[in-house]
């Protein structure tokens, strides 16, 4: 059996890489008893699979983990999957909470490949409201906006734009906890595609200071202060959905002011 | 005292793993600080994955966090990215529960395991905003305490530190919590001289260094002389004594013993990281202390007598630890865990326990090397079976009886074979060069010896490869090599070339060496007096953290600053000591009598043997008398297999049996030695 479970990451444990978390997903699923299948050979292993990397440093309201259990364990077909997310948040370290889990094909397409982009909340620092409004303006209207990014040890340029779905500059939002005072974050939202390849919020931010810049990338300007991954989504033949999709709303409001009090 | 979290989160978006500091492990406490209660800030002086695994400081924290009168938070060296980041941004060091300022603790209490640390003991006391010379500090500073092994020979940061403690802190740190708390308040200390300032730093440390096992570096003078006709080089400035400034103050600080292990199973709530780190698993402690003797070795001279926790309680740690963590690897720890009582019977009952699934493996961490013990290893590493690790540490039997590590040729290749055969394909032998009385023939007897193992293991499997990691012996101090005079860098250097050099083109052998001129630096530390601490902090004041990752080593620093204590490499490392001359550490006792361990050291320069004690008469070490212990083993009877302890003929060494060796071996047969041998240092004469 595949069990495909939402999870999120906020607050402190933001700062430990996607292999910390899945290594914490491990020993969460150990202590719980599942009866997890394993790989063969030398070194078995449980079979989890993630779905896209979160940037260390990013927050999520919505991770996945795909799990497969064992059929040859006569537990697997008592496993009650409406009760892990309970179950599994209490065994996780503190920043970590399921929110749901469902079943899925055993041979669903991967979450990498399926997903098709992502949201995005925001937050910059060191550029005022209006110079953020002017260059989110101008991003959109540029037909493209090269970035320098370095992949594998080398020093590419891309183009970043067709990647942008959707962006504003949010509303005010009361207080923060920056200690510069609440003026000088502000707050964007981003839908950011996934294919061909995902860009990541500090790509984004990068892309910002580029647009209307003569000197190009570098240089002072927007710094990324905290991002929060809110969806995936999977679109297809024009039909947005969520890989698993909240049972209703109260969890996902749960998980933001826990992504403050955790910080 | 308010959070510097919200500064500190700025900081990690610029630094490499940020997630060494954010705390928030797995049986990590938040614990509530009030004013009655003394506060401690223990400290890893290394990286977060190195230190955050010290059992030491895991079985400390939760002590002081189930005592009333005390709390307990960690914090450990952060990287030198995030030390310039603090440094700029004007954030002190910090604890990683509550992220309070290391000055909001009462105590700074740092873990010596090493000695290239003590630079960065001092950068992080400097970090913490306290005075780096324990004389300089205020009466409410926070107190700088130590423990470890290297307080066994505490002089070098002895203008650091307010207080060592010496053995297990088990015990020590609750009486230590009761001073300093009582102090805090401004109420009557207990074992405070009479009349004394209540709420002076004088006062306090008095009554520190009242208690068992506490050394109070500043209630000492130590007393300095030129060296008399019987030293090598007259006129040179010797330590004279160490003695006591104080009628309350004891001549001799002994070390602290706990009896039972038994009544301390910790850590009860092994902290799990949230990001990977050494030894990254569940450790039990089985046993501490070893008597096998090795001479060379510090920690079984200084943890003595053997103590053996009940079979039944570490099974109940294991499996309970097991359920709590998550973990699916154990391993079972203590000096010699082979030597354990019992220890088949412990191992088959955690792996064959119906909750570990097959999906646990337990490990050894150090192997006895003979065949029997590899037989255990087969069994317990049923899955996972990558590499297995002996260390005979020297390359010929004479050099073993000399270090009274006796495992004779065949006690290896069985167990190599026993590996091999069993499908391990990588075996790691740990050598020491640099021994007392090492000869060219002893230290080319390690690829002979090394070499025999892969064509052993080629016998299994063509793929198979043996690693020999070769350290330099640094001489510590309370062991019987405590005399002796080091190895300088160039003649370890030479013998590293000489071990390349037999190895060269033999398929399957890699020779791995510490590098010589670290060896040098941990010899200035290791036995050096009070005058070293000027060394100490001149490299760091020269920039000179984190000396024991090569990236950051320099010993052009150490030299410079030796220079500029006008002190040598040739006296504080290399030289000789004589029999009568006062050492640095002979205040402190780990309870090993001075006599005994000369008459180790002579016995050594006889290529004498001695068999481990826990199975045959008493040697009078003083290690049991002198704290009133024994022993505590479960078994009358050594442990079956090989030939160390067993009661054998130890003057049948160093015969290959003909069934290891399929083949006669062939080529590189070793040089003989060049120097003649002196009984001391053969090999290394200097001009």
């Amino acid at each position: 059996m595949r069990i495909r479970l939402r999870f999120s990451k906020v607050g402190k444990v933001r700062f430990t890489s996607q292999r910390d978390v899945a290594r914490m997903w491990e020993r969460a699923l150990r202590r719980a008893r599942l009866p997890m299948a394993y790989t063969e050979g030398f070194s078995p292993r449980p079979q989890l699979s993630f779905g896209l990397a979160l940037p260390t440093g990013c927050e999520s309201l919505a991770e996945y983990v795909d799990v497969l259990l064992d059929d040859t364990r006569p537990e697997t077909a008592r496993v009650e999957v409406g009760a892990l997310p309970a179950r599994l948040s209490g065994m996780l370290p503190e920043g970590l909470d399921v929110h749901a889990g469902e079943p899925v094909e055993r041979r669903a397409t991967s979450l990498q490949q399926e997903v098709t982009s992502c949201s995005w909340t925001m937050s910059v620092r060191g550029i005022g409201r209006p110079e953020l409004e002017e260059r989110v303006a101008a991003l959109l209207a540029s037909p493209e906006v090269w970035i320098a990014r370095e992949r594998k040890g080398r020093h590419e340029r891309d183009d970043l734009r067709p990647s942008v779905l959707a962006l504003a500059v949010a509303g005010r939002r009361a207080g923060t906890a920056s200690a510069d005072g609440p003026d000088d974050v502000v707050d964007l939202v981003a839908e950011l595609s996934c294919q061909p390849r995902g860009v990541r919020p500090v790509e984004l931010v990068r892309g910002l200071l580029a647009v209307g810049s003569p000197t190009g990338d570098d240089g002072p300007g927007p710094v990324l202060d905290r991002a929060c991954r809110t969806n995936q989504w999977i679109e297809r033949d024009g039909v947005r959905r969520e890989p698993v999709a909240l049972r209703d709303d109260r969890s996902a409001a749960r998980a933001v002011p826990a992504m403050e009090r955790a910080s | 005292m308010e959070t510097l979290w919200p500064q500190i989160e700025r900081l990690l978006a610029q630094v490499t793993k940020p997630a060494r500091y954010i705390g928030g492990e797995l049986g990590a406490q938040v614990p509530v600080h009030r004013p009655d209660v003394a506060a401690w800030l223990l400290v890893y002086p290394d990286t977060y994955e190195i230190g955050l695994p010290n059992q030491g400081l895991q079985i400390l924290y939760e002590l002081l966090n189930e005592r009333p009168d005390s709390v307990a938070e960690r914090s450990y060296a952060p990287w030198v990215d995030m030390e310039e980041a603090m440094r700029s941004a004007g954030v002190p060091f910090f604890s990683l529960e509550n992220h309070l300022p290391a000055r909001a603790f009462d105590i700074l209490a740092f873990n010596l395991s090493a000695e290239l640390v003590y630079t960065n003991v001092l950068n992080l006391i400097d970090l913490a905003g306290v005075a780096v010379r324990a004389a300089d500090r205020a009466d409410h500073d926070p107190l700088v305490v130590a423990g470890g092994h290297c307080c066994f020979n505490p002089e070098p940061l002895a203008d650091f530190v307010d207080c060592f403690v010496l053995g297990d802190g088990e015990e020590a740190v609750g009486e230590v919590s009761q001073v300093v708390a009582a102090w805090k308040v401004g109420g009557p200390v207990p074992g405070a001289p009479a009349g004394a300032d209540p709420g002076s730093r004088e006062t306090l440390l008095r009554a520190l260094s009242r208690l068992p096992g506490v050394y109070v570096p500043s209630s000492y003078e130590p007393a300095y002389a030129p060296a008399g006709d019987d030293d090598p080089h007259p006129g040179a400035v010797r330590l004279v004594g160490t003695t006591p400034r104080y009628p309350e103050t004891p001549a001799l600080v002994e070390k602290r013993t706990i009896t039972d292990l038994g009544e301390w199973p910790y850590p009860r709530q092994q902290l799990v990281p949230l990001i990977e780190v050494v030894h990254d698993r569940l450790n039990v402690e089985l046993f501490r202390g070893c008597t096998r003797g090795c001479r060379f070795c510090q920690a079984g001279m200084i943890t003595r007598p053997v103590r053996e926790r009940p079979a039944d309680q570490v099974r109940t740690m294991v499996m309970d630890g097991l359920d709590r963590t998550g973990y699916d690897e154990v391993a079972l720890t203590s000096l010699s865990s082979a030597d354990y009582s019992g220890i088949e019977s412990t191992v088959t009952s955690i792996i064959e326990d119906p909750s570990c699934s097959g999906q646990v493996s337990v490990s050894l961490p150090s192997l006895r090397v003979d065949a029997f013990t590899v037989g255990t290893a087969a069994q317990i590493q049923r899955v996972r079976r990558t590499g297995l690790t002996f260390a005979p540490e020297g390359g010929t039997w004479r050099m073993r009886q000399v270090i009274n590590k006796l495992i004779r040729e065949e006690d290896l290749y069985a167990a190599v074979d026993a590996a091999f055969s069993q499908g391990w394909r990588r075996v790691k032998l740990y050598f020491l060069i640099g021994l007392p009385t090492e000869t060219d023939e002893d230290t080319l007897g390690i690829v002979a010896l090394a070499r025999r193992c892969v064509e052993i293991g080629r016998g299994y499997h063509k793929g198979v490869t043996v690693t020999a990691s070769v350290g330099g012996f640094v001489p510590k101090a309370q062991t019987p090599f405590q005399w002796f005079g080091q190895n300088t860098v160039e003649e370890l250097t030479r013998k590293v070339h000489l071990l390349k050099d037999a190895a060269r083109g033999v398929r399957g052998l890699t020779v791995r060496w510490h590098d010589p001129k670290a060896t040098a630096v941990e010899g200035i530390v290791s036995r050096g007096d009070r005058r070293t601490g000027a060394v100490i902090e001149h490299v760091w004041r020269h920039g000179g953290t984190f000396q024991e990752w090569s990236e950051h080593f320099d010993l052009g620093r150490w030299t410079a600053a030796l220079d500029a204590a006008g002190m040598t490499l040739e006296d504080a490392v290399y030289r000789h000591r004589t029999e009568h001359e006062v050492l640095p550490w002979d205040h402190l006792s780990a309870g090993l009598h001075r006599d005994f361990l000369w008459q180790d050291w002579t016995d050594a320069l006889a290529a004498h043997g001695l068999e481990d004690c826990r199975w045959t008469p008493c040697y009078d070490c003083g290690a049991c008398t002198g704290f009133g212990v024994e022993h505590v083993v479960a078994s009358a009877v050594p442990p079956a297999g090989g030939s160390q302890g067993t009661g054998q003929d130890l003057s049948t060494g160093g015969q290959v049996p003909v069934r290891f060796l399929p083949t006669a071996p062939s080529g590189a047969a070793p040089t003989p030695g060049t120097g003649a041998r002196d009984p001391v240092s053969a090999g290394e004469r200097r001009g």
